[in-house]
């Protein structure tokens, strides 16, 4: 009677990375919306990588016609200048690739801040309960009562305008969300059996928190990442193109402003402000379409 | 024999929200999932602890593991209060008091390959690593995994249920424990790898002279590995005997219903034809006198007033029902 058949499932080994990423990719592949957020990322990620490269000219170099005079204005289709020159003579389509640079670094470090603070917060909260728990829910309530846009030029302004402090300013709001949401999804996994099977092994707070619990809410984190990305690319262009950006980087806002300063739109020099409007609403739309396609499979209820 | 736990008056409340408008009315109720419980464990000694769905087996079992602290009354293992223990000590009960667990496809993280569950109790334990390969083997094959090293890389998701619960023991062997708690520890499996799992538990008892509480809702099942049972009612004890006493002779009018449902394996025999009078538990109701008087046929009137003391009805056999107190 003891001899239940101890069918054998064929070994696979293979690492939890490869088996995490591999959750990843078959996401992508499953929802036309994430793989073309992802496209769109891969697509800038290259560009920033090798604008060096891919650039003619230093973004912020005045060019000179080989008469001598400056190459201000130079309409769009030019052999050296593909998209044109600003009315200061700077290369557009240079601005444009360096631009990436800017963006991928506001939008890579900012997320990362954000999922890493919201995480933290989130998973102690959940998971600690008690004061600790009302503490931290009411730090996030505060971080919900702050306007966003306003906070980040305030204190990009009053400290000075350098992308870190931009950065900096949007970590200490963004957060919040995904605190709210980590948190909720701790109080439904520290309930599961083996969170309290690994207690009665003797595993610690700490040990239960960090192996059993965060590596369940990471995919969670991911999906506010890639918000994220979106967002601070889009705070750091409006920032710059109100003014308060930092002025010693190439960034498709301040080239927005820069344009919009020079009356660009009258003179209907569409060449000059599409090309990085249309930059930003490409990688605004690609995290919510990664995100689009996450929620799916996290929460396949929202498929109907 | 000396005994490895005695539970004194175990009691543990749960408050209930019964939604919204009762909050704001203030009128949240209280669950008294486990309400007095008494007992002692000897060591050696295979318990089991039977009743309905929610009178309160598993509440038990995590207070016995302090899981969760109680309401009120003591426990005591090898002679320590629970209720106090914390630090060396509670990390030496760890390693010493462990859980089967009633789901073995939840029991285990499904992030984690078998062999990092088999580890975690080691590492926890500060067992070296060198001797880790040597322990799992050796649990994997009291719990007769044959083979071991095939499944020690998959994930729980790999492993049929009857190989899963074997690999739950086995984590729960692996650090020869003194004391087992075992929450249903079949009722999810297939009924053909159930008997199998029995009896790895019973050699396992045998052989590392371990202490187990054994919960289930089925009394063949528990008269299958426990030589003494305890029959819960509402989270009260109702009977505590000799498993073998209870089912032959039951004093309680409950322990008569519960044995009458057990399927005798001879047709011919008699069924006792007890009936139980209908009714679901509520553990929410507060009740005075006997928990079980609304569904006793016996009842009567001292039933209502006054809650019934245990008495020995028979060597060893404890009844809590004024039947028997005269
Ligand atoms: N964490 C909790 N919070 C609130 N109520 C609880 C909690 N745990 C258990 N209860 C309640 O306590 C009572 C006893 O539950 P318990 O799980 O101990 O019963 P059980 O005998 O194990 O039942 P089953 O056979 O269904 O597993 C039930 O009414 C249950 O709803
Ligand atoms: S005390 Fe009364 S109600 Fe309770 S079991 Fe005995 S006879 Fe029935
Ligand atoms: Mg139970």
């Amino acid at each position: 009677m003891s001899a239940d058949v101890l069918t054998a499932p064929t070994a696979r080994r293979g690492g939890r990375v490869r088996a995490m990423l591999g959750r990843l990719f078959a996401v992508v592949l499953k929802d036309r919306f994430a793989l073309v957020g992802t496209l769109i990322y891969v697509a800038f990620v290259l560009l920033a990588a090798l604008a060096p490269a891919l650039a003619p000219h230093d973004p912020m170099e005045i060019q000179f016609l080989e008469s001598g005079r400056l190459a201000r204005n130079v309409p769009p289709g030019d052999a050296s200048h593909p998209l044109g020159t600003t009315s200061l003579g700077r290369d557009i389509y240079s601005q444009l690739l360096y631009g990436t640079r800017s963006a991928l670094l506001v939008g890579v470090t900012a997320a990362f801040f954000v999922v890493a603070i919201g995480t933290l917060v989130g998973l102690v909260a959940g998971y600690a309960g008690g004061w600790i728990e009302v503490v931290l829910m009411r730090l996030t309530d505060i971080a919900f009562g702050i306007p966003f846009l306003p906070f980040v030029i305030i204190l990009s302004a009053f400290l000075e305008p350098s992308v870190w402090n931009i950065v900096l300013a949007m970590s200490l709001v963004l957060w919040r969300d995904t605190a709210r949401v980590i948190r909720s999804q701790v109080l439904t996994l520290r309930e599961r059996a083996f969170v309290e099977a690994a207690r009665v092994t003797g595993s610690s707070h700490p040990r239960i928190l960090f192996m059993h619990i965060a590596p369940n809410v990471l995919p969670l984190s991911f999906l506010y990442g890639s918000i994220a990305v979106g967002w601070a690319i889009l705070t750091e262009a409006s920032i710059s193109f109100l003014g308060f950006g930092d002025a010693t980087i190439v960034s498709w806002g301040a080239m927005l402003q820069d344009a919009y300063q020079s009356q660009a739109l009258s003179l209907g020099m569409y060449h000059w402000f599409v090309p990085p409007g249309v930059a930003i609403v490409l990688v605004v739309v690609a995290g919510f379409f990664i995100s689009r396609g996450y929620e799916e499979i996290l929460f396949p209820k929202l498929k109907e | 024999m000396a005994a490895l736990l005695e539970v004194e008056g175990l009691t543990k409340h749960f408050p209930v929200n019964t939604g919204l408008i009762a909050s704001l009315t203030g009128r949240t109720g209280l669950v008294k999932a486990v309400d007095g419980v008494s007992f002692t464990l000897a060591a050696g000694e295979g318990l089991g602890l039977v009743g309905e769905s929610g009178c309160g087996k598993t509440t038990t079992g995590r207070l016995l593991l302090k899981l969760i602290e109680p309401t009120a009354g003591t426990i005591r293992f090898e002679g320590e209060d629970l209720g106090t223990m914390k630090g060396e000590d509670l990390r030496r009960f760890r390693r010493r008091a462990q859980l089967v667990f009633q789901n073995p496809y939840e029991a285990l993280n499904p992030r984690f390959t078998i062999r990092a569950s088999l580890v975690e109790p080691l590492l926890n334990a500060g067992v070296p690593r060198a001797e880790h390969e040597d322990r799992i083997e050796r649990a994997m094959e009291r719990v007769h995994l044959l083979d071991p090293h095939r499944y020690l890389d998959e994930y729980p998701h790999q492993l049929s249920g009857g190989q899963l619960q074997r690999v739950v023991l086995a984590r729960a062997l692996v650090l020869e424990p003194v004391f087992l708690v075992a929450d249903e520890p079949v009722s999810m499996l297939d009924v053909s790898v159930r008997a199998g799992i029995l009896n790895v538990m019973r050699e396992a008892r045998d052989l590392l002279g371990l202490s187990a509480v054994y919960i289930s809702h089925d009394l063949a099942l528990v008269r299958y590995v426990c030589e003494r049972t305890i029959v819960m009612y509402l989270g009260h004890v109702m009977e505590d005997g000799p498993t073998e006493q209870l089912i032959s002779a039951p004093a309680h009018p409950y322990t008569k219903a519960l044995v009458s449902a057990v399927p005798t394996p001879d047709p011919a025999q008699p069924r006792l034809p007890l009936p139980i009078l209908e009714g679901r538990p509520d553990a929410a109701a507060t009740l005075s006198g006997c928990p079980f008087r609304d569904r006793c046929p016996e009842a009567h009137e001292r039933c209502a007033v006054e809650a019934p003391r245990g008495v020995e009805v028979a060597a060893g056999q404890t009844a809590y029902c004024h039947l028997y107190d005269t």
